[in-house]
């Protein structure tokens, strides 16, 4: 679920934060202050964290469930960052018959998370996509514009450490 | 003052913007600045010309001169011969036809000669950052003749009725009747709202965008109209975040009225107030649906409200509230400066004026283009459009997007305006027309279409969320090769559940492009089913690959290649595929190089 709650620790800076007030106290009292504020609020912090919801939430004083509704219907919203390394695992037919899965599988199990997640560190996020056509090449991943093709299980994990070393 | 004695014109709209015409701007600057002719030239920015097929455009007045596909290096040559020696650059004016003459001015093509441009009428002309260029074409001159003649606002409500003009979002609801029941309605603290719907969500269409982004000064004089007529002193536009440069010119284009004291506080002294906001859409295609619209302005999730009651009683924060759309507001100050009878005398006799389509797919001269209503879908796809590329059979044209349905071939012929296109199961919309060929499968359509609004519905309403999923999971099964007889009848049934019992617009219109091809191509439908083939050749699993034993040479690349080792045979000899492994995947056919693989 791509809307779940992110693993990755709130990183806000007292500037960040310093900033929404300033945002929230120019809305606060206006009637539909919520979305100007939540668009502002992921222009700061490019993304809507629970913590940031909840000081949205009291500074508007509205119930942090009728915030997250609105955060959760859209979807300009994210309320996952997205890591430095997006991981985009090909489920198209041709890389699903040549072991796709097993690919997304040892992607999964070497960091963790499942699609639509980011590790807690924020290096990286994962996500399975459909047909990058790239067919010949199956099955394939793409980290960030990096296309790896013929991939076997055995060979996601040392494709990542060297991600993770260069940090 | 200086002498300006030649304008460069460029398109800035997204279109032209996306091919690189800001380069073209600077470019434009910078050589003449060179040439020393910066003070007799002025380089323009506007909006959208229409053809953006062909982008960028740059004109160059007084000549008339339409250059298309313009790149910077392009840019000296238009200088040196065309401002300096006056030469016209044959090489790069707009060609058109078969013979490739080449057409100087754009009134001279077959894709302006067709059309009447109302809506668009300033989009191309004018600078739409600058409010000076606007009231240089009559802008504001109806709001400043309301205001200053004091016109009793019935009057300005009966014109809007008798010119027959009807919103132009889709629905096609009389737009003087809206603000009279808006007028009419009852506040009881006094505050009513204006509100206009900027949230333009159907997939290919793009006609509000371009009006924002090439005029938006008519929107908001019209929006002040509006508030002057039903008694509203605060506006709202509710325009999609994904439009950044039709936001920035709104914005410039508010700022600016407020300077000129054309909007905000005491308009032209005449003590009436109009203040205006932008609120920003956050991807959500249900919010183009009036009622969600407003709940998302004020502040929640963008869910529907069921109707009656209607916004002009009970709208936005409860309060009576008149919402129309981008282009519909376009239309009203050229009503009330040409007079009704003008604008009523043009189009059929139930849709008055023109039409904004956005025309897509397979079709040459894909763009803007507005027609007077009642033109053919012919005029349109011939003659505007210039006709299908690569001698390809034109089989359908779809019209208003996820709600609308497909108009078949043997319709080609039919007037479009909004009864006739109701008429024959599809709908006006807001202006999409994507134009498909006989390569496009129409069961795919229809489940392309569906699984929009499958992502799409807001979940609030049972036949809308589990409905819309049902019919995308029985199209999949008619597109996987498992689909029966009866599952037609189930599908035709389902749509008339959700079509009576939606919530909304969304939910009930969800079910046309289903309908319309169902009833129109009921025997491609049959073909999926019963002969378990896909005619056009897009389904995948319908799809048989198969290599002709007399053109293959035997070189292996296809058995190199493919993806599940389905394809055996010798050397130099003919191979052949293995149906039960094949997945479809096409691979084998763009490798070959004798052309042996075809579809089936």
């Amino acid at each position: 679920m791509p809307n779940c709650k992110t693993a990755v620790p709130y990183r806000g800076t007292p500037e960040q934060e310093e900033r929404l007030r300033q945002v929230i106290e120019a809305h606060k009292g206006q009637p539909g202050a919520t979305m100007p504020v939540l668009q502002a609020a992921q222009e700061i912090f490019g993304y809507l964290p629970e913590e940031v919801q909840i000081m949205v939430a009291e500074g508007l004083d509205i119930p942090l469930s009728e915030i997250y509704g609105v955060a959760s219907f859209y979807s300009f919203f994210s309320l996952n960052p997205k890591g430095k390394y997006q991981i985009s695992v090909c489920l198209g037919t041709a890389c699903y018959v040549k072991g796709a899965a097993d690919v997304l599988n040892a992607v999964e199990k070497k960091l963790n998370i499942a699609p639509g997640g980011i590790t807690t560190d924020g290096l990286f996020s994962l996500d399975a996509c459909r047909c990058i056509g790239a067919c010949g090449l199956a099955p394939v991943m793409m980290i960030n514009d990096d296309v790896y093709g013929r991939l076997t299980a055995a060979q996601v994990g040392p494709i990542l450490d060297e991600y993770i070393k260069k940090g | 003052m200086s002498h300006i004695r030649s304008h460069i014109m460029v398109c800035t709209g997204t279109g032209c913007t996306s091919s690189d015409s800001p380069r073209l701007i600077s470019a434009f600057e910078d050589e003449l600045k060179l040439e020393g002719m910066d003070q007799e030239v002025r380089v323009v920015k506007t909006g959208c010309f229409g053809l953006c097929a062909m982008g960028p455009i740059v004109m160059v007045f007084p000549e008339g001169a339409c250059y298309t596909r313009v790149t910077v290096d392009d840019v000296h040559e238009i200088v040196s011969e065309h401002i300096v020696k006056g030469r016209i650059v044959k090489r790069l004016l707009h060609m058109e036809g078969e013979e490739g003459q080449s057409v100087t001015s754009l009134n001279e093509t077959q894709f302006y000669k067709h059309q009447l441009r109302i809506a668009l009428r300033n989009c191309g002309v004018i600078n739409p950052e600058s409010i000076d260029e606007y009231i240089g074409v009559d802008g504001y001159t109806a709001l400043e003749r309301i205001l200053t003649e004091k016109t009793p606002p019935q009057e300005i409500i009966d014109a809007l009725k008798k010119s027959g003009l009807r919103g132009r979002g889709g629905a096609g609801f009389p737009t003087g009747n809206k603000w009279q029941f808006t007028y009419d309605a009852v506040s009881p603290d006094g505050v009513k709202y204006v509100c206009c719907n900027a949230d333009e969500g159907d997939p290919g269409a793009f006609m509000d965008r371009s009006v924002l982004e090439g005029d938006p000064f008519s929107v908001i004089e019209a929006m002040t109209i509006a508030g002057y007529a039903i008694g509203s002193s605060q506006g709202y536009i509710y325009i999609r975040a994904e439009y950044p440069i039709a936001v920035k010119r709104l914005e410039l284009a508010i700022k600016q009225a407020e300077e000129y004291g054309l909007l905000g506080d005491d308009i032209l002294g005449s003590g009436f107030s109009f203040h205006l906001e932008l609120r920003l859409g956050a991807g959500a295609f249900v919010c183009g649906e009036e009622t969600a619209l407003m709940t998302s302005i004020e502040g929640h999730r963008g869910e529907p409200r069921p109707r009656p009651p209607f916004p002009a009683v009970k709208g936005l924060f409860g309060k009576p509230t008149l919402l129309n759309n981008v282009e519909t507001y376009a239309n009203i100050t050229w009503i009330l400066n040409n007079g009704w009878e003008k604008f009523a005398a043009i189009g059929t006799e139930k849709s008055k004026g023109t039409k904004v389509f956005a025309l897509g797919g397979k079709i040459t001269n894909t763009g803007l283009v507005e027609v007077p209503m009642g033109t053919t879908l012919r005029t349109i796809i011939e003659d505007i459009g210039g006709g299908i590329p690569n001698g390809k059979k034109f089989k359908a044209a779809q019209t208003g997007g996820p709600s609308g349905g497909c108009i078949p071939a043997e319709l080609i012929d039919t007037p479009i305006d909004y009864d006739s296109l109701t008429a024959i199961g599809s709908m006006m919309g807001s202006g999409g027309l994507i134009v498909m060929d006989e390569d496009n499968c129409m069961v795919d359509i229809a489940k392309f279409f569906l699984e929009f609004c499958v992502d799409e519905s807001c979940g609030k309403c049972v036949p809308c969320r589990i409905g819309t999923k049902r019919l995308y999971d029985l199209l999949c099964k008619i597109t996987d090769g498992k689909g029966t007889l009866e599952d037609l009848d189930t599908i035709e049934e389902l749509c008339h559940h959700l079509k009576d019992s939606a919530l909304c617009a969304l939910g009930q219109s969800a079910p046309n492009p289903v309908l319309s091809t169902l009833k129109y191509f009921r025997d491609e439908y049959v073909a999926h089913v019963v002969e378990k083939r896909c005619p056009a050749g897009v389904c995948r699993n319908l799809t048989r690959y198969i290599i002709d034993p007399g053109k293959c040479k035997g070189c292996t690349l296809c058995a190199r290649n493919c993806p599940v080792n389905a394809i055996s045979g010798a050397v130099k000899a003919p191979h052949v595929i293995d149906q039960n492994k094949c997945i479809h995947c096409g691979l084998c056919q763009t490798n070959c190089r004798f052309d042996a693989i075809s579809k089936s």
